[in-house]
């Protein structure tokens, strides 16, 4: 950990998102340019309405931006002059290297733990066999192997998202992007979560996490700072090292 | 996603809502059914008319005495003896491809035997007649060439005279009378049951032809070689059409009919009767498919209106889909299938339905039922189309959604 971070991840260059409301042109995102090496854990944070979703869903192939580029391993996902991906090749990317943790969870509610962390699999032809294995494997990480004939309805809502995270791992993703995973959750269940987010960045999953709680930030080795849709701050720091 | 999945997702949406998918269902079920149980009633209908008709024979020629005036309105029915044995003769003699000439009388009288008696129709006929038709005895004997040639005072009767004047017994060797003539009763014939028309062919007795004449009063007091009817039997294969302009030509001439001069005598061949057979049925036909295509077109609206709400009430699992790396093609074959899935089952559902109705009609009604097979693959491949066809909509809704929006909806 003491040596300098090596590649970039990923590379974001002048991105810019702006929504036309009428008249009126909202710049959800102007102008922002960030590098982000393998194995960081980065903390995005700033007010309602500064464009931190608006970035994770770029970063996350879910959107594409007005203007800027974007590289994610070496990838152009988008590039100037609006060139990029097609849309089967973003549904590639989302599918295979990037992992979504969402504040809501987003479970299907009928199926049981394991059913919902194979669904990535689904998508990325894995074989039967291999699924049940593989998603059993993830649900053993977030420590939920016991519980994966469970419906989402009957865990509590840190279990839940401890499943979700095992979605997003299923498929293993360079990155794990998690858009205010703690806001649905108390204070102690939080600190869980963020402490499980620590140990998988440890195995070197690069993450970059949205959280209005300084509390959640601190666990960060760096925090990006927006505002009008602007980076205005990004600062590194020693990590807190969760219980 | 392989299509297995996309099947599992579908029967895992259609199990979320049972009530749903089955009232869904429903227009396709009845659509269906409906299809199939009134094809196998019609079906069932033509094919006893068929078989009764073959029974009747193809190839005969039915020739009687008298005009009919176009509207079938009969002229001259029964006045000057037009039709004689010697015609019948001459038919066979000259006509290549006639194997059997069969001449009739045809009276409607009383039989009596003992203190019973039985209002019913005699038919003076030869031997040939019998074959011709395609009679034959149960009991007793049929007439022999011997019975016309002597003019035999003897008597084959049909199964509703025997059940009507004799009950249960055995009326061979009994004595019966018509008008005042003592007949013996040398046979009984075969049961034939009803014709196309409905009416009881079993209600005739038989008589030599020559028997017939001599015995019932004024019938060939103008002409001793008087006929009612013949009929014509021709080899198979024969080209009727042909066969049947030849016998007019043959008898116009013998009749000395002169051109412009109307047929004193008319003619028929039962493939006519087939071929109007043929025209009822392919109207039936004609309706069936109006229904089949009306139950499923409404039950194909109700399949694309559920799907739409479907897509709607899972916006959000459709964003996670997308999200986790779905392609919009994904979505699209997920929501066909399931479509599909719930036309397809409500077809299986039909056709469960459908034959069970048409065996209900069968054992009910006595109705012969005959489940056709094309239509049972039709009803299923239409339904397959149809869930495909309304499906399609919605699913290009569902593949067309803004992840990010479909994320946060609710
Ligand atoms: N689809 C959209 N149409 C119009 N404006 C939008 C749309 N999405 C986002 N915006 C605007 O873009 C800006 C940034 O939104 P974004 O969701 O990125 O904020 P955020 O930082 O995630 O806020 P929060 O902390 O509340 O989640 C906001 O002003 C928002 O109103
Ligand atoms: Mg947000």
């Amino acid at each position: 950990m003491a040596s300098e971070p090596a590649e970039p991840l990923i590379t974001v260059e002048r991105l810019t998102r702006h929504y036309r409301m009428g008249p009126q042109i909202v710049h959800a995102l102007d102008d922002v340019s960030v590098v982000i090496h393998r194995g960081e854990f980065v903390a995005v944070m700033g007010p309602s309405g500064s464009g931190k979703s608006t970035f994770m869903n770029l970063l996350g192939c879910l959107d594409r931006p007005d203007s800027g580029t974007y590289r994610l391993d070496g990838q152009e996902v988008a590039g100037q002059e609006g060139t990029g991906l097609s849309s089967d090749a973003l549904a590639a990317v989302r599918n295979r290297s990037i992992g979504f943790v969402f504040q809501s969870f987003n479970l299907l509610p009928r199926q049981t733990a394991l059913d919902n962390v194979m669904l990535p699999m689904v998508y990325a032809g894995v074989g039967h066999a291999q699924r049940v294995e593989r998603a059993l494997t993830a649900l053993d990480s977030v420590g939920l192997r016991e519980r994966a004939r469970h419906r989402p309805t009957q865990l509590s809502g840190g279990q839940q998202q401890r499943v979700a995270i095992a979605r997003a791992l299923v498929n293993d993703p360079l990155l794990l992007l998690a858009d205010e995973p703690t806001g649905a959750l108390d204070t102690v269940t939080s600190l869980e979560i963020i402490g499980l987010f620590q140990r998988l960045n440890r195995c070197g999953i690069t993450i970059v996490l949205v959280t209005h709680e300084p509390e959640v930030a601190r666990f960060a080795g760096r925090v990006l700072n927006f505002r009008d849709g602007r980076l205005i701050d990004d600062v590194n720091q020693t990590p807190e090292a969760a219980a | 996603m392989t299509a297995w999945d996309a099947l599992r997702a579908a029967l895992d949406s259609l199990r979320a809502n049972p009530l749903r998918s089955a009232l869904t269902m429903l227009g396709i079920v009845i659509g269906v059914a409906a299809v199939i149980a009134m094809v196998a009633v019609g079906a069932g209908a033509r094919d006893q008319v068929l078989r009764q008709i073959a029974s009747l024979g193809t190839n005969l020629i039915m020739v009687g005495q008298g005009s009919i005036a176009r509207g079938g309105v009969k002229l001259g029915a029964g006045t000057a003896s037009s039709l004689t044995e010697d015609d019948a003769l001459a038919v066979l003699s000259e006509i290549p491809g006639v194997v059997v000439t069969a001449p009739s009388v045809r009276w409607g009288l009383q039989i009596v035997a003992g203190n019973q008696n039985w209002g019913t129709v005699l038919f003076g006929i030869t031997p040939d007649y019998m074959d011709a038709r395609d009679w034959s005895v149960a009991t007793g004997r049929g007439l022999s060439d011997e019975d016309v040639a002597q003019a035999n005072k003897v008597v084959v009767l049909g199964q509703t005279v025997v059940r009507n004047l004799f009950g249960g017994g055995d009326p061979i060797g009994e004595p019966v009378r018509v008008f005042s003539t003592p007949l013996t009763v040398v046979g009984v014939l075969a049961e034939k049951g009803q014709n196309t028309q409905g009416q009881d062919q079993d209600d005739v007795i038989f008589v030599p032809l020559s028997t017939a004449k001599r015995n019932i009063p004024g019938m060939a007091k103008s002409n001793p070689r008087f006929i009612h009817t013949m009929v014509v039997k021709m080899r198979d294969g024969t080209d009727m059409a042909e066969a049947q302009a030849q016998i007019r030509d043959l008898l116009r001439q013998r009749h000395r009919l002169v051109a412009g001069q109307d047929d004193d005598f008319w003619m028929r061949d039962l493939s006519e009767v087939s071929a109007t057979r043929d025209a009822s049925s392919r109207a039936l036909s004609f309706l069936l498919a109006a229904v089949a295509a009306v139950s499923l077109l409404v039950g194909g609206i109700g399949i694309m209106n559920i799907m739409l709400v479907s897509v709607t009430e899972r916006t959000r699992e459709i964003g996670l889909r997308i999200a986790i790396g779905a392609r919009r093609r994904d979505i699209l074959v997920q929501f066909l299938i399931e479509s599909t899935t719930l036309s397809l089952i409500g077809a299986a559902v039909g056709v469960a339905l459908g034959i069970g109705t048409a065996m209900g009609v069968a054992a009910l009604a006595g109705w012969p039922t005959l489940i056709q097979t094309d239509s049972v693959v039709l009803a299923v491949v239409v339904s397959g189309i149809v869930g495909v066809f309304f499906g399609l909509y919605p699913a290009r809704r569902a593949a067309r959604l803004n992840p990010i929006e479909a994320l946060r909806h609710e």
